[in-house]
């Protein structure tokens, strides 16, 4: 049976902790996820880290492998070079617990701060709704999201500038999205947006897209078009007669004016 | 020390927060109790959000021939008529109120022509009925329910883990759980405790379920002094993925089926047709063109017999692969993207409505399943045993100690019906958190003895103290864990006899004894290897009662097949097997009759044939 080497991010006293390494077995289909837990079963019973489902329908087991930003259970040994040992590292935007454990609470509380959603009156009498299905598959994007926060964790605002309570990030925007753009919602979310939820903090870079596991256009399809309500609610007459002539001005632009608003 | 311990103070505890623990959760606190939610993981990764196919309930919105009573006599003859009645009646009568209270909370399904909730075929169900969305309306479910919980003002302590539930006479008071992140106890003191806590796939190799199904309520309410039931009968999901080898047992939702997957042996034969069940056979296709008109919605056509129940389906696949015609690696093939030569945009279809599974067989078996069959076979899924309750209350025979979902048993009888744990969840956590809120308003308050947390700390804190052994008698918790795995996987799985069930006994005491001396390594916080070695007494627990009541059913039912007992037998269709600990301490397994049901009931299960 083959072998490969993974270094994986144990906590530890000095400088909060080191790469150590071990040797897993390595047989076909397997993923990384499979590898860890080899290696927490026959060597470190107290390797810390979070998995469910093993199936990228929980979002638990987030990580960095080699650098990139991951769920371990869909990340196939197949498609990482062997040759060279395979890193694994909790994700970094957050505090760490224990050696793949990240502290995630800021997201939970993030998302309580995000007005529940509100449906108009029913439309029948026997108090349920009529929807179409196109209505009802716009928003199925957003709530394909499985909370595994890699969105989050290659943020700049969270990860660099750990501005964690001034931009709720990503993950939060798209589940707001999902709240505003539901077929029946009618909550008014855009003061908080702009104001407590800095969704203006955003400079579109669109990291978040390229590593989100469910493939949500979170920021074409859910951020911009929550930014452009919050503009054309908070923008004045010129800028509106502006933007009429520049249908879609620069992305950075409208950030930045946003953020200096 | 005693007074060290945090302690947290609710009118109600839920111990678990999948969807009948939100949804008991939810239904306590709008009572006005107090709530307390605990559970093992993070919120919202519960299995709940696994669940693909979809919440069976009655609303008639396809065919509008579907009402309750259909409902409840499908619900009855899937379980083989031992289910508890009064608990399918329930079910079958709340299961629509409950997913349109769903939908005003935010859920959004898939919807009819019309503009209703959209429903799908499945097996077991006479009529189209399970409410969905895509494949993943578990998550979508355990998603309404947490972003509307989390108003609810209940307070949620996620990643603790419940080692013991506390007592105060006769009454349940609360319960002992340490946190994972610093290992530390704390005592939660309550009037009433719901147990919500799932299943036990864990106790088998091959599951579909993850590391926290270890039957921690079973064992929880078992040590407590309540009585567990059916719990010979654990449901072996039939399509769970075989290869690779990584990922055996990961569901394949029958959702796959239900839009027109076949099942076909190594030589392309559709063998479902070969073996129909006398009790199935009038509702059942005579031909793959009648059974491919069923999933198109055909009112006139009845289903194909890949959809018959699960317990049978599993054991057809089981059939094909031990007589050499099954696929390369061990299982059958399941084909969804044959309906390419019946459909003009085939592969589009498949990818809208079954998008997770494209994306699963994708990801991890590089398998385009719009173009090639998917390699399935048996795994471990569901336990339709737990805790018995009663139907109204879902309190057990503890006092203020209540239970729902899967760790709560009755509604399924013999075997579940695809689709009904999501209604299930729905209909009884709701009734579980409405008669906890009440019983604990109505009783005064009880006391924590502090002799019970000091006595249930000291024997958690073991295993730190031993010292590791290597090599056969190991004491390393994840190698019992699967010594344990393997014994009930070969020994007391989907086909069972006397003499095996009774190695694996001998196997498991065995097994309990190594136990005795498991050794953790490391210190308190985060360390999965000390929080397997306390799961383990739980897996014992369940591992045991699932055989010694295996063994004393005599027949074969539902997801019980004896090769030594192969037909049913009229008696044990009249009886439950009840497990509980007697005075000495040992496990003590009973038949109880089934009380006989009203007439009325009884006139709709005839009627409906």
């Amino acid at each position: 049976m083959k072998s490969a080497t993974f270094k994986i991010w144990r906590s530890g006293e000095e400088e909060g902790g080191r790469f150590e390494e071990y040797a897993a077995e390595v047989e076909e289909g397997m993923v990384v996820l499979d590898a860890v837990r080899q290696i927490q079963s026959k060597q470190v019973n107290d390797l810390a880290l979070r998995w469910n489902c093993k199936a990228g329908k929980c979002g638990s087991c987030s990580a960095e492998i080699n650098g990139m930003p991951k769920l371990m259970c869909m990340t196939r040994l197949s498609d990482l070079p062997l040759d060279k040992p395979v890193t694994v590292e909790p994700i970094k935007a957050f505090p760490l617990i224990k050696d793949l454990v990240a502290d995630v609470s800021s997201n939970y509380r993030a998302k309580k701060s995000i007005k529940k959603f509100k449906p108009r009156a029913p439309d029948e009498a026997d108090g349920t709704w009529r929807m179409v299905q196109s209505d009802v598959d716009r928003v199925q994007e957003f709530r394909k999201c499985i909370e595994c926060f890699l969105c989050q964790d290659v943020c700049h605002v969270l990860r660099d500038h750990r501005l964690h309570e001034k931009f709720v990030g990503p993950r939060s925007l798209v589940y707001a999205a999902s709240l505003d753009m539901h077929p029946l919602d009618v909550e008014d979310r855009l003061e908080d947006l702009k104001e407590s939820h800095g969704v203006g903090y955003c400079n579109i870079t669109k990291c978040c897209t390229k590593v989100c596991p469910e493939n949500i256009t979170i920021t074409d399809n859910a951020i911009i078009p929550l930014k452009e309500r919050v503009v054309d609610r908070h923008y004045d007459p010129l800028a509106k007669l502006f933007r009429l002539f520049r249908r879609r001005p620069s992305s950075e632009t409208q950030a930045q004016s946003e953020n200096h608003d | 020390m005693a007074a060290d311990y945090p302690k947290h103070e609710h009118d109600v505890l839920v111990i678990g927060a999948g969807g009948a623990g939100l949804r008991a959760a939810i239904e306590a606190s709008g009572e006005g109790a107090s709530v307390g939610l605990v559970c093992k993981s993070m919120l919202g990764k519960a299995h709940t959000v696994m669940a693909e196919g979809g919440i069976a309930a009655a609303l008639g919105n396809v065919d509008d021939r579907d009402n309750w009573k259909v409902h409840f006599s499908d619900t009855m003859r899937g379980g083989q008529y031992i289910n508890n009645w009064r608990m399918a009646e329930l079910h079958a009568k709340e299961a629509p109120e409950r997913v349109r209270e769903l939908e005003s909370w935010g859920a959004l399904f898939d919807r009819t022509k019309g503009g209703r909730i959209l429903q799908r075929n499945f097996g077991g169900h006479r009529y189209p009925r399970l409410a969905h969305v895509g494949d993943r309306t578990g998550l979508e479910m355990i998603r309404t329910l947490q972003d509307h919980g989390i108003h609810q003002g209940i307070d949620v302590h996620m990643e603790f883990t419940v080692v013991c539930l506390l007592k105060d006479g006769d009454r349940v008071s609360g319960a002992l759980a340490y946190d994972r992140e610093r290992g530390r106890f704390r005592v939660f003191h309550a009037n009433a405790v719901v147990l919500a806590t799932g299943g036990i796939g864990r106790a088998y190799r091959i599951t579909s379920n993850s590391w926290e199904y270890t039957g921690d309520g079973h064992a929880l309410a078992y040590r407590a002094g309540a009585e567990l039931i059916d719990m010979e009968f654990i449901q072996f999901h039939p399509t769970g993925m075989v290869w690779p080898p990584s990922v055996r047992g990961i569901l394949v939702t029958e959702g796959v089926r239900g839009e027109g997957g076949v099942l076909l042996n190594k030589e392309g034969k559709r063998f479902m047709f070969d073996d129909i069940p006398d009790n199935y056979k009038s509702q059942t296709a005579d031909s793959p063109e009648e059974g491919w008109r069923y999933t198109q919605g055909d009112r006139n056509a009845r289903r194909p017999p890949e959809l018959l129940t699960r317990d049978h389906v599993a054991r057809c696949i089981l059939r094909e692969v031990r007589e050499g015609r099954g696929s390369p690696h061990g299982g059958v093939f399941l084909d969804i993207a044959w309906i390419s030569e019946k459909l003009a945009n085939g592969a589009e279809h498949i990818q809208k409505k079954l998008p997770s599974m494209y994306h699963q067989f994708m990801q991890l078996a590089k398998i385009d399943i719009t173009k090639e069959p998917m390699e399935v076979g048996p795994t471990t899924h569901y336990v339709m045993g737990g805790i018995r309750v009663n139907a109204d209350s879902q309190m057990s025979n503890v006092p203020g100690l209540f239970a729902c979902g899967e760790c709560a048993a009755g509604i399924n009888g013999a075997n579940r019906l695809g689709g009904n744990s999501l209604s299930d969840l729905l209909v009884l956590g709701k009734r579980a958190g409405e008669y906890a809120a009440k019983f604990a308003k109505e009783h005064g308050g009880t006391s924590i003895d502090m002799s019970q947390v000091e006595e249930a700390e000291q024997a958690a804190l073991k295993p730190f103290s031993e010292t590791p052994i290597e090599g056969e008698e190991s004491n390393n918790p994840y190698d019992i864990q699967f010594a344990l795995q393997e014994t009930m996987q070969s020994l007391v799985g989907i086909v069972r006899q006397g003499a095996e069930m009774e190695q694996a006994l001998e196997k498991i005491a065995q097994l309990k004894k190594r136990a005795q001396r498991v050794a953790v390594t490391g210190h308190r916080e985060f360390n999965p290897g000390w929080h397997t070695a306390l799961d383990l007494a739980n897996l014992f627990t369940v591992a045991e009662a699932v055989t010694r009541s295996a063994l004393l059913r005599e027949e074969s039912r539902g997801a019980q097949f004896r090769k030594d007992f192969t037909s049913k037998d009229p008696e044990w269709g009249k009886a439950n097997i009840a497990t509980s600990q007697g005075p000495d301490g040992q496990m003590k397994v009973e038949r109880i009759p089934i009380p006989e049901m009203p007439a009325e009931l009884n006139a709709i299960i005839e009627e409906m044939g």
